[in-house]
């Protein structure tokens, strides 16, 4: 089994689909490497390297399995051969004329934008590990254009205030762009038609909110569209936003489709000078009007950073992580779930059209389109976590954040709660049974039963609220003191042997008294050892 | 004022004494002062019933009373603190055969009342003769498992819950049989404490090594019932009151522990956790993340610790085997020294007895304060850099909150995996305790240090200290 991984064809990318780290694990999966020469070049893996990590240099499109970046170009479906297996980005949404030629040619293709999101396909998710790179990377190119520091400063030569940034858009790339941001000292602020202000206050930014309420989330982690009145609030808030912040960051990007207007001239014109706005979603025609796409546009001093190829300026870090992505892809493919990892699982390659996470992916295959993918029964869990909405994500797993307080629902079991209703109504009731049968019972086992009842009451009420870090002394203390029994033993020889100490009476009680006593001497002291261990920080 | 008198003001007192002394233990400050009034309470007990005794026996008495608390003083200091859940079993059992025995000599004694007196009397010397050996059995194999005399996988012979059923009504059958004859009840009384006895060996073989802390405060539990029972055979209100405390404050326990793990205490009793009848064992379900759980090494955490500006440390059972908590405290220190933030997480059923792990830290002298309970932490995971978790397993397991086909589905955990890096310090791959398997151990922020913890904490130690 042969993979190829292709030098890019698009203009200005640099990535590569395999580094020398992944042929060498590729290789340990049974896989054979092909790189077409010069390949990782720009993502500074030379062919030496490559071919030191068990790689040949030679023509990929022979391979059974080519991985290439960016979507291949149409030239190259002439090249596709039935059996193939082709594997990249390729958004069918946009290139269903091309689907077509693909299909045509009877290879299988893998699109890596359609990898779904559940819990299972995190690790192979390459739009989220690439929104991750995008989110820090807009805030570097932000701070190259910034004129100014971005931590507040009070120096010898004066004052310095901090930065502030907005971000719109709290997903994956959003809370990367907020985490860079505040790691270099700035003031964030965020917003995101969703009420995840937690996730955004976790990074350390602000939430912005518009005076409606709507929740944006449409489901599925895709947005609804808001109503004109929401819009209009959002536009507004941009808009008094823009006057204030020195930098943007806009992150609305929906794959397949053109990006939302987030960012208006009129709030262009409002900023500052020297100002700058960072649009992530340039290349699907951007969120800021005034945007061009692959450079950086100066309006009146306003610097609006369109760059397309944000993963590109970052080619060896986005490879590094695109090509795991893709190892993860492969090692899923040839490996039954729970199996160990073998050297020969290689020969194992196969389309598994029932696989939940393949079968989305898989946009041509047999000579048909087969997207988009029906939906499948959701066998796992739902995402753990939520994909960003309209303003939105590139993606869905952000590097870290915190889940909603929901699945922490189920954090709290700390006994701070009374016992139950039901035990504390069981004793009146059994009082009530007992003036039932109370006349039919002699009056010495009433009180008996009376004292019985209290010190039950009684032992719930004084251990309830017991800290957990004392549960194992509480427990041998009340092994001491059960040995109490002993008690009963003697007792027993008062009243039962009639003073014959050699009666089976005494005897039998004796051992009692003797195996209780190792409890009250060893319950005791072993509590003491404990709790002399227990201190309080000087 | 008479000998009994003075024996009831006395118990009065050591009633009083032993309820400040569970009181006392709910809070580090009291807990000392608890345990002396305990120690106090028993004292008075014991001095006022042996005015009771004819004054030959004092000696016998003397010398029983010196033998015992030689044997439990010993075993008290010997023991050591990983092997506490072992030694508060085996406790237990004493308590259970003294009671069980308390039953037989007042038996042996052959005072019956009769009429509705002597009902109750019967029926308080079988219930206290039944539940005494059901704890002791209970209580040995609980030790036995504890000890690893046992294997702790679940007996589950076929058929047992029917069986189990059926001992109780022949042992309920037996109980009327006794009470109309009970000066010729020996016989019945032997063969019931055989029954009991066998109730007790079988209900505590057929749960699961991770349910033990369960276990163990519910045989603590049943002793206090035990002792109360006798109580009522002797018509002695101090028995009834100190048994009544014990198996009240047992329940509490057990309630606490069961829902801590989510888990309704008759699924407990019933026993089979981890191999439940009919089900098949634990497998990853179909759509469960699978993947390959990733190994580190020593010299890869000594970086990221060093780097990290606040770490939560897991502690389990692992921990305690392993008898890593001096090394843990020592690094502890070491990066509370660089100024780094470190705190403990300790999940309610941690270990193999309630509060295991609160006690071995203390006894490696780390400040209680930095010991946090699970829900005054899991907030904080996502905020944390890096998550040791030495020898724990199911109780940071993400599977219990999002795979409804985990066994230990909806149990509350510890949220390790939402901190940018967690370190799972594991002896070898394989499942917990409880036979189930862990997610956590595959997901993208996870690291396995294999190893022996006590070798790899060492080791952290030594490498933190060369940096």
């Amino acid at each position: 089994m042969r993979i190829g991984v292709v030098l890019e064809q698009w203009p200005g990318e640099r990535r590569v689909a395999a580094t020398p780290e992944t042929v060498g694990r590729l290789r340990a999966l049974g896989f054979e490497v092909t790189v077409q020469a010069g390949a990782g070049a720009s993502a500074s893996f030379s062919d030496a390297a490559f071919e030191a990590a068990g790689a040949t240099i030679g023509d990929p499109t022979t391979a059974d399995i080519v991985m290439g970046v960016r979507p291949f170009s149409v030239d190259r479906a002439a090249s596709a051969r039935p059996g193939q297996v082709w594997i990249a980005h390729f958004w069918p949404a946009q290139r269903q004329e091309e689907l077509a030629l693909w299909a045509a040619s009877g290879a299988t293709v893998l699109a890596m934008d359609q990898v779904p999101r559940i819990t299972r396909a995190q690790k192979l998710d390459a739009l989220s590990s690439q929104a991750n790179l995008m989110g820090y990377r807009a805030i570097v190119e932000a701070a190259t254009q910034f004129g100014r520091f971005f931590p507040g400063q009070v120096t010898a030569a004066g004052k310095v205030a901090p930065a502030k940034v907005l971000v719109i858009g709290a997903g994956v790339a959003g809370l990367a762009a907020i985490g860079a941001a505040r790691s270099l000292g700035a003031v964030v602020r965020a917003f995101d038609t969703r009420p995840i202000a937690e996730q955004i206050q976790s990074m350390g930014a602000e939430f912005l909110e518009v005076k409606i309420k709507e929740d944006g989330d449409g489901g599925g982690g895709y947005a609804r569209v808001m109503s004109p009145e929401f819009i209009a609030a959002e536009m507004a808030l941009f808009l008094e936003q823009a006057k204030e912040v020195d930098i943007i960051v806009t992150t609305a990007l929906i794959p397949g489709k053109k990006a939302p207007l987030l960012v208006t001239a009129e709030a262009v014109a409002a900023m500052k000078p020297g100002s700058v706005i960072v649009d992530l979603a340039a290349e699907s025609g951007g969120n800021c009007e005034n945007t061009v796409a692959g450079e950086v546009a100066d309006v009146n001093g306003v610097k609006i950073v369109g760059y397309t190829d944000l993963p590109s300026r970052m080619a060896e870090q986005a490879s590094q992580l695109y090509a795991m992505n893709l190892w993860h892809l492969l090692d899923d493919m040839t490996r039954a779930q729970g199996a160990p990892a073998s050297v020969d699982q290689a020969a194992a390659f196969h389309v598994d059209m029932e696989d939940e996470v393949v079968r989305p992916m898989t946009v041509c295959h047999g000579g048909a389109v087969t997207w988009p993918a029906p939906a499948m029964p959701q066998k796992t869990a739902p995402p753990v976590v939520a994909k960003p909405a309209e303003v939105v994500a590139v993606a869905p797993k952000p590097p870290r954040k915190p889940k909603k307080k929901s699945s922490g629902g189920h954090g709290h079991s700390a006994p701070s709660a009374p016992p139950s209703t039901a035990v504390l109504m069981t004793l009146p009731a059994a009082g009530l049974l007992l003036l039932v049968a109370g006349p039919f019972l002699p009056a010495a086992f009433l009180s008996h039963l009376m004292v019985f009842v209290l010190a039950v009451f009684i032992g719930f009420q004084v251990v309830w609220n017991v800290t957990p870090a004392l549960h194992t002394p509480l427990m041998s203390v009340t092994n001491a003191i059960s040995g109490i029994i002993l008690v009963g033993g003697m007792a027993a020889i008062a009243t039962e042997s009639g003073g014959d100490l050699a009666s089976p009476t005494t005897i039998v009680a004796a051992i009692a008294i003797l195996l209780a006593m190792i409890n009250v001497g060893g319950g005791f002291l072993v509590t003491r050892r404990m709790l002399g261990m227990f201190r309080k920080e000087a | 004022m008479d000998a009994q008198t003075t024996a009831t003001a006395a118990y009065i007192a050591a009633s009083a004494l032993f309820i400040r002394s569970l009181g006392g233990l709910s809070n580090p400050e009291t807990a000392r002062a608890g345990n002396l009034q305990g120690m106090i309470g028993m004292g008075l007990a014991v001095g006022a019933t042996a005015l009771l005794l004819p004054p030959a026996a004092l000696p016998v008495l003397a010398v029983v009373v010196v033998i015992g608390l030689a044997i439990g003083g010993t075993l008290a200091q010997r023991v050591a603190m990983t092997s506490m859940p072992q030694l508060v079993a085996i406790l237990h059992s004493f308590v259970g055969l003294a009671a069980a025995l308390v039953g037989f000599a007042s038996q042996l004694g052959g005072h019956h009342p009769t009429g509705a007196e002597g009902v109750i009397h019967s029926v308080a010397l079988y219930a206290g003769i039944f539940i005494g050996a059901v704890t002791f059995t209970g209580s040995v194999v609980a030790w036995g498992k504890l000890e690893g005399k046992i294997g702790s996988k679940p007996l589950t012979l076929p058929g047992r819950h029917g069986g189990n059923l059926l001992l109780v009504i022949v042992v309920a059958v037996l109980g009327v049989v006794y009470a109309m004859n009970p000066e010729a009840g020996l016989p019945i009384l032997l063969i019931m404490s055989g029954i009991g006895g066998f109730l007790g060996w079988h209900m505590v073989m057929a749960i699961g090594g991770a349910d033990m802390p369960v276990v163990v405060s519910m045989l603590n539990s049943y002793s206090g019932w035990a002792a109360a029972a006798d109580g009522f055979l002797l018509q002695n209100d101090l028995l009834i009151v100190t048994g009544a405390l014990v198996g009240s404050s047992g329940a509490i326990l057990s309630y606490i522990m069961c829902k801590a793990m989510a888990r309704s205490f008759v699924s407990v009793i019933l026993g089979g956790f981890g191999a439940e009848e009919g089900a098949a064992p634990a497998k990853p379900a179909d759509g469960q993340p699978v993947g390959e759980a990733v190994a580190t090494d020593v010299a890869t955490l000594v970086k990221e610790l060093s780097e990290a500006s606040s770490v939560i440390i897991v502690p389990g059972y692992g921990m305690a085997v392993a008898q890593a908590q001096h090394p843990v405290y020592a690094l502890t220190k070491l990066l509370r020294a660089r100024g780094v933030e470190v705190r403990f997480a300790i999940h309610p059923v941690a270990g193999r007895l309630p509060g295991h792990m609160n006690v071995l830290l203390a006894e490696a002298n780390l400040p209680y304060d930095l010991v946090l309970e699970m829900d005054e932490i899991n907030d904080d995971f996502p905020d944390t850099d890096v998550v040791l978790v030495i020898g724990a397993n199911d109780i940071v397991n993400p599977g219990a909150l999002d795979d409804p086909s985990s066994p230990i589905y909806g149990m509350p955990v510890l949220h390790a995996w939402e901190a940018a890096r967690v370190v799972v310090f594991k002896r070898g791959k394989g499942a917990g305790y409880a036979g189930v398997e862990n997610p956590l151990f595959v997901r993208p922020c996870t690291r396995m240090l294999y190893g022996d913890a006590k070798k790899s904490v060492d080791a952290l130690l030594a490498g933190l200290s060369a940096t």
